[in-house]
C-alpha cells in the first residue's frame, strides 16, 4: 500500500507544478490547446515513470559509497542524471515519431525539450534527498507524471475557454495563465488536508 | 563566419553600444522571465525569503555567463547533432561547482535552496541563451549575454522575494547578517504593531508565504509592464 500513498501524494498533495513550480516552461508554452497539452502530458508521464527507476539504480548502485566501485561518487549525479533523462526522451522522441507522426509534429521542439523540463530532475533529486526505496520511486514517477498531466490539461482547458471572456489586454495571455495558476495552486492546497497512511489501514 | 570582416584596431574587450545593449536588453524589453517565459521552473519556489533569492541569483549569473563563455569559445568544434549534450555538459559541469562551492560557503541556505540549486541545469535560461546566442556570437559578446540574462531573472526573482518577505514575514534578508525586521508584534521590529497605534491592525499576510502568491506576484508584474510597454501584448 506504500506503492498508493507515494502515488497520491506526488499527483496531488504534492503536485509537481502547483506546489513546487517544476516544468513551468513547458506548462506555460504548450497549454494553448488541449489536444498537444494532452500528447505532450503523456510523454512526461512515460519519461518520468522510467527515468525515475533507472536513476534509483544508479544513485544506489554506482555513485553511492555502498555501490559497486565501492567509492562516493555523488558528485556526478547531476551529470549522470541528466544524461539518463536526454538518452530516455531521444527513445520517446524516436517511438513517438514512428508510431504517431501527427503527434509528432504537433508537439514540435517541446518533444526534445522535455529533457529540460524541470520536473523530470527535480523529480529525480526530490527522490534522492527523500530516500525513497525502489517501488516508492516508480510510483513518485508514474504519480508525479499524473499531476503534471492533471494539471496541463486543466490549465489548456482554461486557457481555450478565456480566449473568449474580455481580459484586459495587457493581462492577455501569458499574464492571465500566471494568475490561473497562482489559483489553481491554491485550490489544489484543499488536498493537504488527505491523510496518505489513512489508505494504507 | 563574420570573422574575416573584423578590423584589426577593434579591441579585445570591446564595450560599445552594442555590448551595453546586451546587459540592459534582459532588464526589461528581453526580460527572461516576464517576456521570454523562461526560467521559471527553478525559480519561484525560493522567492518566500529575499536571501535564499538573492544566492540562487547569483548562481544563476554565474551559471549563465560562464557556460554562454565556454560555448561560445567550443561553438566551431561542437558537430550539429550532438550539442545539446555537450551543453547539458557543460551547464551540469558548472551547476556541480556551484553547488559544492554553497555547501561549503553557507550550509543553511544550502539546505534551504535543497534540489533548486540541482535544478538550475534544466533552467530553460541557461539553455536558451545557448541555443539562441553563444552558438552564433563571439565569447566576449556572448558573456556579457549571459550576465545580462542572470541579472534580468535575478532582479525579478528579488523584486519577489522583496514583497513576499515583507509582507509574508514583516522582515527583509531573515538568515542573512544583515536582517532586518520591520514590521511585527515584538519589540525587536522597527515598527512594533503593538505600539504603534498607526499600524496596529498589520498582521503578517500567510497567503504571501505560500507558493501561489509568487506567480500572482509576477502575473501583476507582467501586467504592469505591458501596460507601459504596449509592444510586448501577446495579441493572441
Amino acid at each position: 500500500m506504500e506503492f498508493l500513498n507515494t502515488f497520491i501524494q506526488a499527483a496531488f498533495i504534492e503536485n509537481l507544478v502547483l506546489a513546487y513550480f517544476l516544468g513551468m516552461c513547458s506548462y506555460l508554452a504548450v497549454s494553448k490547446s488541449v489536444q498537444t497539452a494532452f500528447g505532450l502530458g503523456l510523454a512526461v508521464i512515460f519519461v518520468l515513470g522510467i527515468t525515475m527507476p533507472i536513476n534509483w539504480l544508479i544513485n544506489e548502485y554506482l555513485l553511492s559509497e555502498s555501490g559497486i566501485l565501492g567509492i562516493d561518487l555523488t558528485f556526478l549525479r547531476f551529470i549522470l542524471f541528466i544524461a539518463v533523462i536526454a538518452s530516455m526522451v531521444q527513445l520517446v522522441e524516436m517511438i513517438v515519431e514512428k508510431y504517431s507522426p501527427s503527434l509528432y509534429s504537433s508537439l514540435g521542439i517541446f518533444l526534445p525539450l522535455i529533457t529540460v523540463n524541470c520536473a523530470i530532475l527535480g523529480g529525480s533529486l526530490f527522490m534522492v534527498s527523500r530516500e525513497y526505496n525502489f517501488s516508492n520511486s516508480i510510483a513518485f514517477g508514474l504519480g508525479g507524471g499524473f499531476g503534471w498531466f492533471l494539471a496541463i490539461i486543466a490549465i489548456a482547458a482554461i486557457r481555450e475557454k478565456i480566449r473568449y471572456s474580455n481580459v484586459p489586454p495587457a493581462l492577455r495571455g501569458l499574464g492571465m495563465a500566471f494568475i490561473l495558476t497562482g489559483l489553481m495552486g491554491i485550490a489544489f492546497m484543499s488536498l493537504m488536508g488527505i491523510d496518505p497512511a489513512a489508505f494504507s489501514k | 563566419m563574420a570573422d574575416t570582416a573584423v578590423k584589426e584596431k577593434e579591441p579585445m574587450f570591446p564595450f560599445g553600444k552594442k555590448e551595453r545593449q546586451l546587459l540592459s536588453d534582459p532588464l526589461n524589453d528581453n526580460n527572461p522571465i516576464t517576456v521570454q517565459v523562461l526560467g521559471i521552473c527553478s525559480a519561484l519556489a525560493v522567492t518566500s525569503l529575499v536571501y535564499p533569492s538573492l544566492v540562487m541569483s547569483v548562481a544563476v549569473v554565474f551559471v549563465t555567463a560562464f557556460s554562454s563563455l565556454f560555448t561560445s569559445l567550443l561553438r566551431n568544434y561542437i558537430p550539429k547533432q550532438v550539442r545539446m549534450i555537450v551543453q547539458l555538459v557543460i551547464i551540469a559541469t558548472l551547476v556541480t561547482v556551484v553547488e559544492l562551492m554553497l555547501k561549503y560557503l553557507n550550509y543553511p541556505v544550502y539546505k534551504q535552496l535543497s534540489v533548486y540549486i540541482g535544478l538550475i541545469i534544466t533552467n530553460c535560461i541557461v539553455m536558451g541563451r545557448l541555443e539562441a546566442f553563444s552558438m552564433a556570437n563571439k565569447p566576449w559578446r556572448s558573456f556579457l549575454d549571459g550576465i545580462g540574462n542572470g541579472l534580468g531573472y535575478g532582479i525579478i526573482l528579488v523584486m519577489v522575494g522583496i514583497i513576499r518577505e515583507l509582507f509574508g514575514k514583516g522582515s527583509l534578508f531573515a538568515g542573512s547578517p544583515i536582517e532586518l525586521k520591520i514590521i511585527g508584534p515584538t519589540a525587536e521590529y522597527m515598527i512594533n504593531t503593538t505600539e504603534s497605534a498607526m499600524f496596529g491592525w498589520y498582521a503578517n499576510n500567510n497567503l504571501m508565504v505560500l507558493p501561489a502568491a509568487a506567480m500572482f506576484i509576477i502575473g501583476i508584474m507582467i501586467w504592469i509592464q505591458r501596460s507601459y510597454n504596449t509592444k510586448l501584448v501577446d495579441v493572441s
